[in-house]
């Protein structure tokens, strides 16, 4: 059997038939950014931090399917001020004030930003106005950090078999939904154990009572970037899915 | 020496956390001495920019009418301006109030909050007009730099500004961007 090659910013990549260019990069060590991507549920491809090259095409490496001989550019100059910009955009849509926030420091937009170098949002903030839920005993919902990638869309769906959570609007409109009568956490059979409340790559799910347990200097991102512990945490989950193919 | 930097600061709606940790630059500030000189600041008191400033550094955002004049002014003094802190940069802290129409701000602050006496809205003529909302500086002004941080650390401050007096294009390592 021939194993199956692309390459990514010139070096060979091996893949297995039906992962994704994200899949085949993260399991070969090489980190593409992304937000809305996590290994264990199906791409969503919409936070479209992860636009690689593909024969000169950009596409979501997410979604893309690998395929033998693709040439992928990844960590080139121009895809990295493009994703600057999209975190930007993520962060000016929303109401981001990292100082105040009890996931700064284990936060993947902040993250993301860090690896970027982004060191200001460059366009005027919408500081749209956006409801937080604080009615459940034990889950709190902030939509101010939303980023609307629907992970614990699905992880709600998918894995806790609850659909707790939707979106809903359109444009600065959009916003996170709660399945209930009355649209409240507390309404539903939402718990602290389920994946959704875990999956949340920002601040907007949270447990209470555990904001800043973890002292500044030991925080996820203090000591690596998100490239060194996405790679850390996402390459077992993707072999795994591989032996499983 | 002739021809020091000269380097001015300011606070606008800001706590001047990123003053003091500008000062954290502990003894560094005599080397910093040797090379620039401080014009208009908190810190000399010097309540206007002299002609022509080479580096402005503004701290804090936009709450107020007053606010955006000093902004304009240090625009036209600074030949650099640079927006220094989370503040500055996209509001921060009190842009949280922005969700919250000004009036109930007020209602809240000055005439229903526990243990008001006298309740009253401040409205004195020499008081500053309010602006409806909090905005970071580069919404009103161009700005040339951007040193994220609540607040940025002296090391900084340290690097932007000795990259800057070296001629190099001021850049910040992995290890100093912060947003909190």
């Amino acid at each position: 059997m021939t194993e199956h090659m692309l390459t990514i910013d010139g070096q060979r990549i091996p893949f297995t038939e039906g992962q994704t260019i994200i899949e085949a990069a993260t399991a070969a060590g090489v980190y593409i950014p992304h937000l809305c991507h996590n290994p264990e549920f199906k791409p969503h491809g919409s936070c479209k931090l992860c636009t690689v090259k593909v024969n000169g095409r950009n596409c979501s490496a997410c979604t893309f399917p690998a395929a033998d001989g693709q040439e992928v550019l990844n960590n080139t100059q121009e895809l990295n001020e493009t994703r600057r910009t999209i975190t930007q955009m993520l962060f000016i849509e929303g109401n981001h004030f990292c100082p105040s926030c009890e996931k700064s420091g284990n936060c993947q937009l902040q993250a993301v930003g860090y690896y970027l170098n982004m060191l200001d949002a460059h366009f005027p903030f919408f500081y749209p106005s956006r409801e937080v839920d604080a009615s459940h005993q034990e889950v709190m919902l902030d939509r101010d950090r939303c980023i609307l990638c629907e992970l614990c869309v699905r992880a709600s769906r998918d894995v806790d078999g609850k659909n707790v959570f939707a979106l809903s609007g359109r444009g600065i409109n959009s916003h996170l939904i709660v399945n209930s009568t009355t649209g409240k956490l507390k309404d539903t059979d939402i718990s602290v154990d389920d994946k959704a409340v875990h999956v949340c790559p920002v601040g907007a799910i949270l447990i209470k009572r555990k904001g800043f347990e973890v002292p500044i200097g030991e925080r996820i991102y203090d000591g690596q970037d998100i490239g060194q512990v996405s790679l850390e945490h996402e390459m077992p989950i993707v072999e795994e899915a591989e032996h499983g193919r | 020496m002739a021809g020091k930097i000269k380097v001015a600061t300011t606070s606008l709606a800001g706590c001047f956390g990123c003053h003091m940790s500008f000062l954290d630059i502990d003894e560094r500030i005599l080397a910093l001495a040797e090379i620039a000189e401080f014009d208009r600041s908190p810190l000399t008191d010097i309540k206007h920019c002299s002609d022509q400033v080479d580096i402005g550094l503004v701290e804090g955002g936009l709450c107020n009418a007053e606010n955006v004049h000093t902004l304009r002014e240090f625009r036209e003094s600074c030949k650099i301006l640079v927006a220094v802190g989370a503040c500055a940069i996209n509001g921060g802290l009190p842009a949280m109030r922005n969700h919250i129409p000004l009036q109930e701000c007020l209602e809240e602050s000055y005439l229903d909050a526990v243990g008001v006496e006298n309740p009253q809205i401040p409205n004195d003529v020499e008081l500053p007009l309010l602006l409806n909302k909090v905005h970071p500086i580069h919404e009103v002004v161009k700005v040339d730099y951007f040193l994220p941080g609540c607040p940025p650390s002296a090391d900084v401050f340290w690097k932007f500004l000795t990259d800057l007096a070296s001629g190099a294009e001021p850049s910040l390592p992995y290890e100093l961007v912060h947003y909190d």
